[in-house]
């Protein structure tokens, strides 16, 4: 069994504050972490991995060279290998150019590493939650796919994923290679071991680089190939005008509420 | 590829039954005022399987034009049938926007059908409009956490497409229905669908929680405290015939299930009132909640960011605000 896991440095969003003169985002000091979508990702491939002692977990990130260190981090805690795809053209790419690109990335790996039965991603990243790019690099390749996955077993010629459906959950059977996109399960992902920590700390990540993709479409990445573009940016407004029932004490207070609430046909 | 014409196509997801979801039918809203800026129709694109009722419902909330795709291979949504159908219509037709609703289907299908069209997609956009200078759909959506709002454009590229959270808009009164009905035939061929459901489970206590159809909802967070504590957010939605909903604090904890949960990684809501009960009010949950019509904040905490977008707030315990304001409601109505 082969495995492809895509995983994104994101900011930590929950981190995140907003200057309340400027009304621009602080992203100074805010910590960049692995998008915990991914981490779960990682985890079901680990799973299958545990039944499994010949498969292979290979880890892939785009982004720039300090996005290593999610890829460290996810050798620290299953997987085998890891890439970055990073390259001065890349940059700017929108949901459809960044997954062309990693599509190609991954055709270049299985040069290396042989063809992948299952490519892993998290359902989003937290930093813009699109939920697109896993979707896409399945078009991309001409894969099926299987969105929303909360587990997944290896049944034959079968991937049987346990999926978060509106109504619960259902079990979608699909056929290899396949891409999967996961969301957050019941169960909290395994912690890096020391000693992984030591063996991500040694191990080499080969860079794949836009000069090493020859056979890429250049007019379809980057800003320029992006169909999509963003016009503006803005911090989202906030309500005035907002009554406060402050009487003396939180009873009167209560009543006061609901003879406000009533006067006004709200309750 | 190029547009054929000027119209907005609203996809009009249904369900194995055939009835149509509620978001596709909200999106005929935004839909009709985006078409006429643009200067086609609105038209809606229903699939499914027996697919009558959710055909009569886009017929009754302004839908211009209905093109239909009927077969019991729709009956159960799989990205592979799907996509090859939206596919097949967009190519013959080309319509120069596509509104799809942003539920576990829709997510799974949007990009799949904008990475086949070579267009570009916006999700769980929140406000749509026609930007003035180019004409393009102006799709404003939240991101990092909702922290900050983008508006993205897609100039170039047809159709544009954008997904949009259930709950966000509002259906229209029901109308006389007079739209011009297509039946298409796309057979999709069993061995091309590559994915197969194997099984449904109905989870324990995934009871169905209707919170994007909801009037008033009152909502539980980390000042709840417990799973017991709950039972007195739900004396209060018992009396006003509200649903229960609940920030991700309160669901991480384990107090209630995540079919409650409201915010960016749980439904968007956009009730009559909403009561926000033990909730601080992070910029996740209020990306999910701030377009309700009223919003009442009950918090100890007069810091609190929910106190920022409320229309009443309250500094108080809740377990000692919630059952005196239920002892009045029942007093009131006595």
């Amino acid at each position: 069994m082969n495995m492809l896991v895509c995983v994104k440095q994101v900011p930590d969003t929950t981190e995140i504050k907003i200057d309340p003169v400027k009304n621009t985002l602080i992203r100074d000091g805010v910590p960049s972490i692995l998008n915990p979508y991914d981490g779960y990702a990682l985890e079901a491939a680990a799973r299958i991995k545990d039944k499994n002692k010949d498969a292979k977990i290979v880890v892939l990130s785009m982004g720039p060279m300090q996005a290593k260190a999610v890829l460290k981090e996810a050798i620290s805690i299953a997987a085998d290998k890891a890439y970055l795809v990073s390259g001065r053209t890349f940059g700017g790419s929108d949901t459809l150019a960044t997954s062309y690109i990693i599509s190609q990335a991954i055709k270049e790996i299985e040069k290396t590493e042989g063809k992948f039965d299952i490519i892993f991603c998290g359902k989003q990243a937290i930093d813009g939650d699109t939920a697109q790019v896993g979707p896409e690099i399945a078009e991309h390749l001409g894969y099926p796919q299987v969105t929303y996955g909360l587990e997944a077993e290896v049944d034959g010629d079968l991937v049987k994923v346990k999926k978060e459906t509106e109504e619960g959950a259902a079990i979608v059977g699909v056929s290899m290679p396949c891409v999967l996109t996961f969301t957050k399960p019941s169960w909290d992902p395994r912690y890096p071991t020391m000693k992984r920590k030591l063996a991500a700390n040694r191990a080499e990540i080969p860079v794949i680089s836009d000069t090493d993709l020859v056979d890429i479409d250049t007019t379809r990445i980057g800003l320029k190939g992006s169909p999509t573009k963003v016009k503006k940016t803005f911090v989202p407004k906030k309500k005035t005008g907002g009554i406060m029932v402050a009487e003396d004490t939180v009873e009167a207070s209560t009543k006061k509420l609901f003879e406000l609430l009533n006067n006004a046909n709200i309750l | 590829m190029e547009a054929k014409t000027k119209d907005l196509w609203v996809f009009i997801e249904t369900n194995t039954d055939g009835s149509a979801k509620n978001v596709g039918i909200e999106l005929l809203t935004p839909g009709k005022s985006l078409a006429k800026k643009q200067g086609g129709e609105l038209v809606a694109v229903v699939i499914g399987n027996d697919t009558a009722a959710a055909v009569e419902a886009a017929n009754t909330h302004g839908a211009e034009k209905i093109i239909v795709v009927d077969g019991p291979e729709y009956k159960d949504y799989s990205t592979d049938a799907y996509t090859i159908a939206i596919c097949t219509l967009v190519e013959k037709y080309g319509p120069t926007s596509m509104l799809i609703g942003a539920t576990n289907n829709g997510r799974d299908l949007g990009p799949r059908v904008a990475c086949r069209l070579k267009t570009g997609l916006t999700a769980d956009c929140t406000n749509l409009d026609i930007d003035e200078e180019s004409g393009n759909v102006a799709w404003t959506r939240p991101a990092f956490g909702g922290n900050l709002m983008a508006t993205i454009l897609c100039p170039n590229n047809r159709p544009q497409i954008g997904t949009v959270r259930p709950g966000v808009f509002k259906k229209c009164m029901p109308q006389e229905a007079s739209a011009v009905i297509i039946k298409e035939k796309i057979h999709v061929d069993s061995s091309d669908i590559r994915t197969q459901i194997l099984e449904v489970i109905e989870e324990m206590g995934s009871e169905k929680v209707d919170l994007e159809g909801a009037e008033i909802i009152v909502s539980g967070g980390r000042g709840v405290g417990s799973a017991q504590g709950f039972d007195t957010i739900n004396a209060l939605a018992d009396i006003l015939g509200a649903t229960v909903g609940a920030s991700r604090a309160a669901v991480d904890s384990g107090w209630i299930s995540h079919a409650h949960q409201v915010g960016q990684t749980g439904k968007t809501v956009g009730p009559k009132v909403y009561i926000a009960c033990g909730i601080s009010g992070a910029i996740q949950h209020l990306a999910g909640m701030s377009s309700s019509d009223c919003i009442i904040a009950i918090n100890k905490d007069p810091d609190a960011p929910i106190f920022d977008v409320a229309d009443y707030g309250l500094v108080g315990d809740l377990f000692e605000v919630l059952p005196i304001l239920v002892d009045e409601i029942k007093k009131a109505r006595a």
